[in-house]
């Protein structure tokens, strides 16, 4: 069993361990297989600028969203679960970018029988700039239960 | 009053009969243990994925007692026949409206998690328009439609309530 985190040893202010991971076609192409999604923009370098990208194809919103789950699961482990999240796909992430999931903890309770902690989320890219902010929250288990 | 001039609303009356009622349902294919190794393997890549995704025997030690999916896991790719369900999400369907061609943009989603996928489950998807909101932006009169999909197994739980916002103006 893997239990990471514990509610009690969580604080407000407390950062997401960072998961990053560099993508390009090898990505996109495994993700384009098992989620069926093959949309031109995504291959195609010349179809990614006549989609306004002037350095062609460039990756999934949903593979981004996977890295947000993956950087959660990571740190709260298989016993835990992640309850909710939300996000904004507010740029596009390019080839070779350099992806970094963070997070902040911004609330804990005691909801529903669970103990809940809600972060802040974005992915960066290598620059640092935000790519998809939104929340989380997560279920974790209490060293009291 | 100019071709140029917005409109007082952009909400169709085709939106207002749909508002909250269920489209029709679809079931996934039965999730296999296959489909969730690629899709592990796939979003991990190139690491290695957590082996409660893939590995019988370690899954059978945590809570969960059994290969689970990741949360985003998707039981519905990879159709026979695309299908669209029958769910207003359109907001440009009639009326004065249907006068100006829209422009849109995904406006994000907030996900709610409950039960796990696990091999074997068949989801059952329904959506709907939920509700939408009309305000002024910097892109001028703008409308933010939400609509709601719900992801449930065999058992009748929940899996996954997904409302995703979408922005025309």
């Amino acid at each position: 069993m893997a239990n990471n985190v514990y509610f009690e040893d969580v604080s407000i202010g407390d950062k997401l361990p960072e998961w990053s991971r560099k993508t390009d076609f090898m990505n996109w192409n495994r993700y384009a297989a098992v989620n069926d999604e093959f949309v031109y923009i995504h291959m195609d370098d010349e179809a990614g600028r006549k989609g306004l990208n002037e350095q062609g194809a460039f990756g999934m919103g949903n593979l981004r969203y996977a890295y947000i789950v993956n950087a959660l699961q990571a740190w709260i482990g298989d016993e835990a679960q992640v309850r909710e999240i939300g996000c904004q796909f507010r740029a596009i992430n390019q080839k070779n970018d350099v992806l970094t999931v963070v997070g902040t903890v911004t609330a804990k309770e005691v909801s529903d029988g669970e103990h809940r902690i809600m972060l802040d989320i974005d992915v960066l890219n290598q620059k640092g700039e935000p790519t998809c902010p939104g929340h989380a929250v997560l279920s974790v288990p209490s060293r009291l239960s | 009053m100019s071709d140029q001039a917005e409109p007082e609303t952009l909400v169709t009356e085709d939106m207002i009969l749909r508002q909250g009622r269920w489209g029709s349902e679809r079931d996934s294919p039965p999730v296999s243990e296959s489909d969730i190794r690629k899709w592990a393997i796939a979003v991990y890549w190139p690491e290695t994925p957590p082996p409660v995704f893939w590995d019988a025997v370690y899954a059978a030690t945590t809570r969960w007692g059994t290969i689970i999916a990741p949360p985003d896991f998707n039981p519905f790719a990879w159709p026979i026949v695309t299908e669209k369900p029958k769910v207003a999400t359109k907001a440009a369907s009639s009326g004065e409206v249907k006068a100006r061609k829209l422009r849109g943009m995904n406006g994000g989603q907030v996900d709610t998690y409950g039960v796990p996928m696990r091999p074997g489950d068949v989801i059952t998807a329904r959506n709907r328009l939920r509700d939408w909101d009309e305000r002024q932006t910097r892109l001028g009169h703008t409308l933010f439609t939400y609509s709601e999909t719900e992801w449930h197994n065999q058992q009748g739980e929940l899996v996954k309530r997904r409302v995703s916002t979408a922005i025309l103006y």
